[in-house]
């Protein structure tokens, strides 16, 4: 990844984009939201799983941006700087409504054997077509709602955003093994809790 | 290579990170363990059904309503340098 930007390079759109909001230039910032929103939101609602602090977090995760863009160095991705933004107004919320436990990226969750696989079963092929869309949609919520916040914010950066390893290290101010060990348990936890949907079954559905 | 051996390096096997040598234990490991090789295609699936998932996709009346709002916000607020 490069650090610095050599001055002879082409500038992106994007950090065309940011210099121009730097300097105050609001239609730039707005292109700049119509880039990422969808993702803030994503990763909003992820952490969050709740639905209006997701929409807070959008819009003050943008605000806290245009405030302090003077501040972005341009050494990483815009991108980047904005989902630390954006994760820290999520975990920040996901706090206040949950005070009687803390929630904390550097939790680590129990033992190696929370992670290891208890049940084996090959699932149906296409298993995702077992359910119509609304159904599979409801599972995939309560499936990764179930994770320890920390696991569910690495697996949405790297999974389904993403992200590289690197940045997502970069944005949650964590190093990479942390990443790494994380996001293993991460996947491995939704894998056995989503075995007992789309498991295959003696009869019906995926029968081989 | 254990079982246990193999669940250390699934993920950078997944991300295709690993050097040649190790990427051919592993494969040596999956042609004889049904388990593993189980868990690896679950766990990639997992992965796919995820990244396909149109979860929490934003509605375009809700998008457009935020970024009114975002707008009107910083309208009021100072970023670096100020126009004139």
């Amino acid at each position: 990844m490069e650090a610095i930007q050599k001055v002879d390079e082409p500038v992106s759109e994007e950090l065309r984009l940011v210099r121009a909001a730097k300097a105050g230039d609001i239609g730039a910032f707005e292109q700049l939201v119509k880039k990422y929103d969808r993702n803030v939101f994503r990763i909003a609602q992820h952490i969050t799983q709740n639905r209006e602090d997701a929409e807070d977090v959008v819009q003050d995760a943008f605000l806290k941006s245009y405030e302090n863009l003077s501040k972005f160095q341009e050494q990483s991705k815009f991108y980047t700087w904005l989902v630390r933004i954006a994760v820290n107004e999520a975990l920040m919320r996901l706090r206040r409504r949950r005070p009687e436990r803390m929630v904390s990226l550097d939790e680590d969750v129990k033992t190696e054997e929370d992670s290891m696989p208890r049940e084996v079963a090959d699932w149906a092929p296409n298993p995702e077509q077992l359910y119509n869309q609304s159904e599979l949609q409801e599972i995939l919520g309560k499936t990764i709602q179930g994770l320890p916040p920390s696991f569910r914010t690495v697996f949405v950066l790297r999974d389904v955003e993403g992200l590289s390893t690197e940045e997502t290290a970069e944005a949650l101010d964590l190093s990479i093994p942390a990443v790494k060990s994380r996001l293993l348990r991460a996947r491995l936890q939704l894998r056995e809790r989503l075995n007992k949907y789309f498991k295959r079954r003696k009869d019906g559905d995926g029968k081989r | 290579m254990t079982c246990s051996d193999f669940l250390k390096e699934l993920t950078d096997y997944l991300d295709e990170t690993l050097d040649q040598r190790t990427k051919a234990e592993l494969e040596d490991h999956l042609q004889w363990c049904h388990n593993c090789f189980v868990i690896c295609n679950t766990t990639k699936k997992t992965i796919e059904i995820y990244r396909d998932s149109k979860l929490y996709e934003l509605p375009d009346d809700l998008r457009t309503r935020l970024r009114t709002a975002i707008v009107s916000r910083c309208s009021g607020k100072k970023t670096g340098p100020q126009k004139a």
